[in-house]
């Protein structure tokens, strides 16, 4: 580890100034990601989204944060009072964990861990704790189906989310953040591993309970799920939790798949610039993930499990077994990247077979004519 | 390891209760589905929360003031839940309708079957789970509809427009060009909504073979409309009983062949097509002319001792006013069969055995307006 930001040589110092300009960064990014969906959802709906607060409705974010801490701290009355008070904390700490190994640029992170990879997955899959707690401490059964729902999705889809990170770690043969990084100056991983890039694309959605994966909160089925009797600051806490979750998982998918800050432009580029490419290759998991969100529909929980367990993970244990192969035996890589190909067109068909109901009846709607209606 | 259970270890299926301030329960209703783990058990369905009484005001009200009433029954629908209601008087009255007026209450009718169909499709992707997006295709076609309807009658949903007799007041001067102008944006509305919804992978798997019913089934439930249609029952009350000129009107009615969630969908939106065909076609054929009879009474008085039943085609299936005089100024008893009430019959046959959120989609597939259901 270098040199504190600042030149501050006491480490724990430097460390503590690091967590605040972190937690500082992550309010002022999930203000800003609430505002960017807001505004990308109105486009892609023939809206305009927020337009009257502030310049083109740029301080939305800000009116509703004021607004939310305004708001009562309502607790029902049969209520857990320590489950319920305690699950908002315990959704957003293990989010907060993740950022610590997070490179925003080189030599830019709070700490360089070895095993930082599996960190990230260890901090992320606490959260599903604070879901369950919610719903369970709720004493709503909205809340507890959606905190089972959680449960259970967070479980299947945590399985294929560490695979497909493990294969790539093999590829990149290193769990820390940065040595992966720095081992994609010239190719990106991507390039290596396409069908672990779809995988986690989807396993990440699962993770983060977006569209469509958002079961657990599902609006028209469960009104929000766990979050369903919460209000104010601790409703808040669960929204900031959750695009703070967003954004990790677009700086791993940026560090991991796209070569972090150090490709297409090698790692001689200045901190800026570095920081500009770890944005935009961000900005692009993200804005994919608002995409997805206004065009497809919610799966059913049943759907979602088989999809999990009977595909997804299947896949990525080929994977990494191929993997495994090649690297053992010194082929070239261009394989792995054929047989990710490949990967992907097996993993579509299987999507149309499992997702599909089978085309036992055929259900064309066909028109009577004029004379055929009795 | 073989673990036992207890022999006295009983389990307890879970009761929740749906609505009735349930985002997706399309109104006030109420439903308390009996759930084990995520399969429902038995469903309850309550209904009641919308009562107004509108039939028992009608009775207190004279004949003209009816309509009003009408439109409140039917609020997505306004227009051919007055035409029964004028219809049945008319019938009583024996009235002879104008044909022009006959003519623009044919294009008024169904243009309300397309804001009503728009209606549903944007409210059932918002229950299938896509955040917003066909909502607000939906509502941006539906404000076009309700843009010319309220340019006519000066209301955008409780229009008021039909008299017993023919209409209100002429349509305004550009009527028919305006009527064009509105299906262009209904087709490209339409398009939009088969290139989002109809081949999405996610749609299908969740709408197709969810919330069967039978054909059998169906008609013994009294269902009509697209929802019956949906199971493969070629019943429209347009071909079978033609009222006003829909005999002169060349147009298909699309039926399901597996009368799923999907087959449900579709039925309405091919439903929408013939719909834009059929308003296409009495374009052609509106000429000018009266709107009303020449010789019409003041107040409307019809004879003692008769009765009668009008059923017409509304967007939600048959919707039937049964209406009884013994002379003066107002209906002695009058009754609303609502297509609604009937099709809500099905929801728990269909529902039973399928998932919770199966639950909440065919309750939005069989496209209920709850103040037509309580009335």
């Amino acid at each position: 580890m270098n040199n504190g930001i600042y030149g501050i040589e006491i480490a724990w110092l430097d460390a503590v100034i690091r967590l605040h300009i972190i937690v500082g960064l992550m309010t002022v990014v999930v203000m800003g990601l609430i505002y960017v969906e807001r505004k990308i959802l109105a486009r892609f709906q023939q809206r305009l989204g927020p337009t009257r607060t502030g310049p083109a409705g740029l301080l939305q974010s800000v009116a509703d944060g004021l607004k939310l801490v305004g708001k009562e701290d309502l607790r029902p009355r049969n209520a857990d009072p320590w489950t319920f008070e305690l699950a908002p904390y315990m959704v957003f700490i293990p989010v907060f964990l993740g950022f610590v190994i997070v490179p925003f640029a080189f030599g830019m992170q709070v700490r360089i861990l070895e095993l930082g990879l599996i960190y990230f997955v260890a901090t992320s899959s606490l959260g599903i704790i604070g879901w369950v707690m919610a719903g369970w401490g709720s004493d709503n059964r909205y809340a507890m189906i959606g905190g089972m729902r959680a449960a259970a999705q967070g479980i299947s889809y945590e399985l294929p989310l560490v695979l497909s990170l493990i294969s790539v770690a093999m590829v990149s043969q290193s769990f820390n953040l940065n040595d992966i990084v720095l081992s994609q100056s010239t190719y990106p991983n991507l390039l290596w591993q396409p069908l672990v890039l779809v995988i986690f694309i989807i396993a990440g959605l699962a993770e983060l309970n977006r569209t469509p994966f958002d079961i657990p909160v599902g609006e028209s089925e469960v009104v929000g799920g766990p979050f369903v009797e919460y209000s104010g600051i601790r409703w808040s806490f669960f929204f900031l939790a959750e695009y703070a979750a967003l954004f990790i998982m677009g700086l791993i998918f940026a560090a991991v798949f796209m070569g972090g800050w150090a490709w297409p432009l090698g790692e001689e580029l200045g901190r800026g610039w570095q920081i500009l490419l770890v944005t935009v290759k961000t900005s692009l998991f993200i804005f994919l993930i608002f995409w997805i969100r206004a065009s497809v529909p919610r799966l059913r929980i049943d759907q979602l499990m088989a999809f999990s367990w009977k595909i997804l993970l299947p896949l990525t244990f080929v994977q990494v077994l191929i993997n495994g192969a090649v690297l053992v035996y010194d082929a070239p890589l261009w394989i792995l990247t054929i047989t990710g190909l490949v990967g992907i067109v097996v993993l579509v068909r299987l999507i149309e077979r499992a997702v599909r109901p089978s085309p036992a009846v055929n259900s064309e709607v066909v028109s009577v004519g004029n004379e055929g209606a009795p | 390891m073989v673990i036992e259970s207890a022999p006295d270890f009983e389990t307890q299926d879970l009761l929740i209760n749906v609505g009735p301030q349930h985002p997706s329960t399309h109104g006030v209703f109420r439903m308390i589905l009996e759930v084990d783990g995520e399969i429902v058990k038995d469903l309850i369905p309550h209904i009641g929360y919308l009562h107004r009484g509108a039939e028992k005001l009608c009775e207190n009200n004279d004949f003209r003031q009816g309509v009003g009433y009408m439109d409140r029954t039917e609020y997505l629908a306004s227009h051919n839940a007055e035409l029964s209601y004028v219809m049945a008087v008319e019938a009583l009255a024996e009235l002879e309708v104008p044909e022009r007026a006959q003519w623009i209450r044919m294009i008024l009718c169904e243009l309300n079957r397309l804001s009503s169909h728009f209606m549903f499709l944007g409210a059932f992707g918002v229950d299938v789970g896509v955040f917003g997006t066909p909502f607000i295709y939906a509502w941006r076609e539906r404000e076009a509809l309700i843009d010319l309807f309220e340019e006519i009658s000066g209301d955008r949903m409780m229009y008021a427009y039909f008299r017993a007799g023919g209409l209100a007041w002429e349509v305004p001067g550009n009527f028919e060009e305006r009527v064009r102008e509105v299906l262009v944006s209904t087709r490209q509305g339409m398009k939009d909504f088969d290139n989002l919804l109809t081949r999405n992978e996610i749609f299908l798997a969740r709408t197709k073979n969810v919330g069967i019913i039978s054909a059998e089934d169906a008609i013994e439930l009294g269902m009509s409309g697209p929802t019956l249609r949906a199971s493969g029952v070629p019943l429209d009350i347009r071909k079978s009983e033609p009222y006003m000129y829909y005999d002169q009107i060349d147009f298909e009615v699309p039926i399901g062949t597996n009368g799923d969630v999907f087959d449900r969908y579709l039925v309405r939106l091919k439903e929408m097509e013939q719909s834009v065909s059929i308003i296409e076609q009495c374009l052609e054929r509106l000429n000018d002319g009266p709107i009303m009879p020449e010789r019409m009474p003041r107040m409307l008085r019809l004879p003692e001792g008769q009765e009668v039943y009008i059923r017409t085609e509304a967007p939600r299936g048959e919707y039937g006013i049964y209406l009884v005089s013994k002379g003066g100024n107002k209906p002695w008893r009058l009754k609303v069969r609502s297509a609604c009430l009937s099709n809500l019959q099905a929801l728990r046959k269909m529902s039973v055995g399928q998932y919770v959120a199966d639950a909440i989609i065919i309750l939005g597939s069989i496209d209920i307006v709850l103040s037509e259901v309580d009335r």
